[in-house]
C-alpha cells in the first residue's frame, strides 16, 4: 500500500492548562480521498487539525504527511504539504488585495514572482474568483471570502486540503457552489463539518471523532444511516433527512 | 452579512494626481509639510502662497471641494485650542474690540491655525486621491521597518472587520433597550469595550495562526511593487520646489 498523505499514530494532546483534548487518535487518509471529519462540539477537531501542520505538537504519537514527520526543521515543507482552510475567512484573509492575499504562501515558499503570478491566477480561477483579483478581500461577500480563502491554500499547491466547516454561515446558493468548486478539485481533502448532508455530497468516507478518539470510520452513507451512532456521539441529521430510505414516489 | 463598501477618506478618481504613485505623493507631502513647519509664522504672505498652491493641487484632483470641506472636520480640536491661546497666553496684551488679547497668544493661534490647516488640506489630499493599500505599499517602498508597515497593513485590513463588530456589539446592546444616559451607564460601554478587545485579541491570534499556516516568517509579501518614472517624480516635486520658492522669496525679499 502507499503512503498514506495522512499518518497520524496515537496523537494525544493536553492544553498548557491541563485539558486534555486528544487521547490517542489513529487515522490514516490516502492519496485522492475525501474524508468528513464529524464530531460533536468540543470532541478536539480543531485541536486535531492544528496538529496536522505543526501549529500543535503531540504530546504523545506521531503525525506524518506523506511519510514526512512533523518537526521544526521541516515546518515549512510540512505547512506547504497541508493547506488549512481556516473557518472564519477575516482570519485568513489579511492581506490588502486578493492577489496580495493569495501571493501570501506562494511567496513564502520562496518563489519567483512569475511562478507566484502563475499560482494566484490558477487557483483563483479553480474557486471562480480570478475577476476579482485586486479587489481588497473586505470588499467581497461571505461566500466570496471563503472561496478566496480556499484558493490561498490552493495556491501552495498542498497534498491535503483542511476544511474547517466549508458550509458555515454560507447562504444556500454559496454553500452549492462551494461544494460543486471542491468536487472538481483534484486533492486529497479532510473535511472538519457538522453540516452531515455536505458530508454525504462531498466525502465518500467519514471518521466521527469524539471524547478525543476516534469512534467511528466508514462509508459516509453507512455512517449516516446508523441513528444510534449518530446519537450516541451527539450527531444528527437535520430535520426532514432522518429517514435514510427513500420514500416511494406516489 | 456582507462588508461595507468604501472608505471614508478615499475618492475614487482618475486625476492626474489620482495616478501618481503612492510613495511618489507621500515623499512629496512629507516635504511640503516640512517647509510649512518651517516657514516663520510672521511670514504671512508665504502661507497665503502656499494656501494657493494646495487649492491649485486640489482643483486637479476632481475631488468635490464640498467633500474636502467636510473632511477638513478633523482639524477642530486643533482650531478650539489655537481659539483658546489668545485668552490664556501670558505676556503684553492688545486691544481687539471689547476684547484684550494676549499678542503672543495671537501669534500662537494663527501659527498653529495656518500651520495646521495647510498640514490636514495637505494630507487630506493625499488621502482622498490614493488607495489605502497603496499607501501601506508606499511605506513599505519608503523603506519604513516592517513592524511599523505590517502594523499599518493589518490596521487597513481589520479597522472595519473591528468596527463591524462594535457595530453589531451596540445593536444587540440597543435591542435590548440599553440607552446611553448618564454616567452609571459606563460601566456597560466600558464592559463592550473590554469584550472587543479580548474579540479582536483572540482574532489576532487566530490571525498569526492563518499566517503560520501559509509558511509566515516575518515579512509581508507584496506582489505589486510601486513602480515611478523620473516624469512622475518631476511632476510631484513640484509642489515642494515651488514652496521652497515661496519660502525663499519671503524670507529674502
Amino acid at each position: 500500500m502507499s503512503t498514506p498523505v495522512l499518518d497520524l499514530r496515537g496523537v494525544a494532546y493536553a492544553y498548557p492548562d491541563g485539558h486534555q483534548a486528544l487521547f490517542g487518535v489513529n487515522l490514516h487518509v490516502h492519496r485522492g480521498e475525501r474524508v468528513a471529519l464529524l464530531g460533536p462540539n468540543g470532541a478536539g477537531k480543531t485541536t486535531l487539525v492544528l496538529h496536522l501542520n505543526g501549529i500543535l505538537r503531540a504530546g504523545a504519537g506521531t503525525v506524518a504527511v506523506s511519510g514526512l514527520s512533523v518537526a521544526d526543521d521541516n515546518l515549512l515543507e510540512i505547512r506547504r504539504r497541508v493547506g488549512i482552510v481556516f473557518q472564519d475567512p477575516d482570519d485568513q484573509l489579511f492581506m490588502p488585495s486578493v492577489r496580495d492575499d493569495v501571493g501570501f504562501g506562494p511567496a513564502n515558499l520562496g518563489l519567483d514572482a512569475a511562478e507566484i503570478d502563475r499560482r494566484v491566477e490558477e487557483s483563483l480561477r479553480a474557486v471562480g474568483m480570478l475577476e476579482h483579483i485586486d479587489r481588497p478581500p473586505h470588499h467581497l461577500s461571505f461566500g466570496q471570502r471563503r472561496r478566496v480563502a480556499v484558493a490561498t491554500v490552493l495556491a501552495m499547491e498542498p497534498e491535503i486540503l483542511v476544511l474547517d466547516e466549508p458550509s458555515s454561515n454560507l447562504d444556500p446558493a454559496s454553500r452549492r457552489e462551494l461544494a460543486e468548486i471542491l468536487d472538481a478539485l483534484p486533492v486529497t481533502v479532510l473535511m472538519v463539518t457538522h453540516d452531515l448532508p455536505y458530508a454525504l455530497q462531498l466525502c465518500e468516507r467519514s471518521v466521527i471523532l469524539s471524547g478525543g478518539v476516534i469512534a467511528a470510520d466508514g462509508p459516509t452513507a453507512a455512517i449516516l444511516g446508523d441513528a444510534d451512532l449518530l446519537a450516541a456521539h451527539r450527531l444528527e441529521l437535520p430535520f426532514g433527512f432522518d429517514r435514510v430510505a427513500p420514500r416511494p414516489s406516489p | 452579512m456582507g462588508a461595507g463598501h468604501g472608505h471614508s477618506l478615499h475618492f475614487h478618481g482618475h486625476s492626474p494626481i489620482h495616478r501618481l504613485p503612492a510613495h511618489v505623493k507621500l515623499t512629496t507631502l512629507v516635504l511640503f509639510v516640512l517647509i510649512v513647519v518651517a516657514t516663520p509664522r510672521t511670514a504671512v504672505p508665504a502661507f497665503g502662497a502656499y494656501v494657493a498652491l494646495l487649492l491649485a493641487v486640489a482643483a486637479f484632483t476632481t475631488v468635490p471641494w464640498t467633500s474636502l470641506a467636510r473632511r477638513m472636520v478633523v482639524e477642530v480640536p486643533f482650531v478650539v485650542f489655537a481659539l483658546l491661546m489668545p485668552f490664556v497666553a501670558e505676556g503684553p496684551r492688545v486691544r481687539v474690540g471689547p476684547l484684550h488679547l494676549a499678542e503672543a497668544g495671537l501669534w500662537g493661534a494663527w501659527g498653529l491655525l495656518a500651520k495646521g490647516t495647510l498640514g490636514v488640506l495637505a494630507s487630506l489630499i493625499f488621502g482622498t486621491t490614493t488607495e489605502p493599500r497603496d499607501i501601506v505599499r508606499a511605506l513599505e517602498k519608503l523603506r519604513l521597518p516592517q513592524p511599523i508597515v505590517q502594523i499599518a497593513s493589518f490596521m487597513f485590513r481589520y479597522l472595519e472587520v473591528v468596527t463591524g463588530e462594535l457595530r453589531r456589539m451596540k445593536i444587540a446592546r440597543d435591542s435590548r433597550g440599553f440607552q446611553a444616559r448618564s454616567i452609571r451607564q459606563w460601566r456597560v460601554l466600558a464592559g463592550t469595550l473590554g469584550a472587543l478587545f479580548i474579540r479582536s485579541y483572540e482574532r489576532g491570534e487566530r490571525v498569526h495562526l492563518a499566517m503560520l499556516s501559509r509558511g509566515y516568517a516575518g515579512r509581508l509579501p507584496f506582489a505589486r511593487q510601486l513602480t515611478a518614472t523620473w516624469g512622475d517624480w518631476g511632476r510631484a516635486l513640484t509642489l515642494p520646489v515651488a514652496g521652497i520658492g515661496i519660502l525663499a522669496a519671503v524670507m529674502f525679499a
